[in-house]
């Protein structure tokens, strides 16, 4: 999970977010395995030992 | 009229939203100068993992805030994979089809990679994306980049956050006379007010830069001077200058001068 080997309980992406504090308020951007997974198809996102998550939110740029 | 993707802007000046020392300061800058458009980034969200709270939340609530158009960038991507990808988060996020393609092609000059741009940016265009590439003055990267169907470019001016201004000032007002339709956008390694005006005053359409405003002593009035600047060099550009000419020319009438014979 962002780069880091990370334990969890979540089985597909949507319940890891959950699994984060990260379902609700603001936008966050969802990745598996450098591919993009769009918001409406998290939940049907199932995840394997060894998957790299990205979850990405607004920040400042340049 | 200039229009970027059919947006027509307010003001030509473009603002990166990074390395002020605090939101306010930001804000402040943004409003000073009425800049219309702020370039945003995409960074990782740890929640729980990150001691919970969402660093991102209050930060694009800011940017909302001031009612400008939003850039997202790609900006630390290396590879076209990392660069599609990006932009997608990108466009689901900030709910907009408009793309700061950067690609580095070398982590210490910062320089777009020439190979990799062309390909990312027809992938990108493709998938609806209305790609404003981040490139160097290359007349023929500039061709590929128009081939991908980018409807935009933004040539340097010299490596990201140097601050030297226009480097080569000759490659520019080439890439400007090779394609005189294209609205171009000037970004990077603008340093100064007058740097920018140059730009303009060249006919390039529109300045964005972020360093040289967020690390001034006082960013608000850096960037009140950024807008004057801009603003007077697509004045000037729109009242077609003079020629330079290497020999002097008298501006006062000489006829009817005293004492001549």
């Amino acid at each position: 999970m962002n780069g880091a080997a990370t334990e969890v309980t979540a089985t597909t992406l949507s319940a890891l977010l959950s699994e984060l504090g990260l379902a609700e308020a603001g936008p966050v951007a969802t990745a598996l395995n450098e591919t993009f997974v769009p918001a409406p198809a998290r939940e049907g996102t199932a995840l394997n030992p060894g998957d790299r998550v990205e979850v990405l939110s607004p920040r400042q740029g340049g | 009229m200039t229009t970027f993707y059919g947006t027509a802007l307010a003001t030509r000046l473009m603002l990166g939203t990074a390395l002020y020392p605090s939101p306010a300061v930001l804000a402040g800058a943004f409003r000073t100068s009425g800049a219309s458009v702020a370039t945003v980034s995409l960074r990782r969200e740890g929640g729980a993992l990150a001691g919970g709270g969402r660093a991102g939340d209050d930060f694009w609530r800011l940017i909302r805030e001031l009612g400008v158009h939003v850039l997202p960038n790609t900006a630390g991507c290396h590879t076209i994979k990392e660069a599609v990808t990006t932009a997608q988060m990108a466009r689901e996020v900030f709910q907009t089809p408009w793309i700061k393609l950067e690609i580095i092609g070398n982590a210490e000059t910062l320089q777009p990679d020439p190979f990799a741009l062309p390909e990312a940016a027809r992938l990108l265009t493709e998938d609806g994306f209305q790609v404003f590439p981040y490139t160097t003055e290359d007349l023929i990267l500039a061709e590929h980049l128009l081939e991908a169907g980018c409807e935009v470019l933004m040539p340097w001016g010299a490596p990201i956050g140097t601050g030297l201004g226009l480097t080569n000032p000759y490659g520019l007002r080439t890439l400007r006379a090779r394609f005189p339709d294209i609205p171009m956008v000037v970004d990077a390694g603008i340093g100064l007010p007058s740097h920018a005006a140059q730009a303009m005053e060249m006919g390039f359409d529109a300045i964005l830069l972020n360093t040289a405003v967020a690390k001034a002593g006082d960013p608000a009035q850096m960037a009140l001077a950024f807008a004057r600047a801009v603003e007077a060099g697509l004045l000037a550009s729109a009242a077609d200058p003079m020629e330079p000419r290497d020999m002097a020319a008298p501006s006062t009438p000489v006829i009817g001068k005293a004492f001549l014979e």
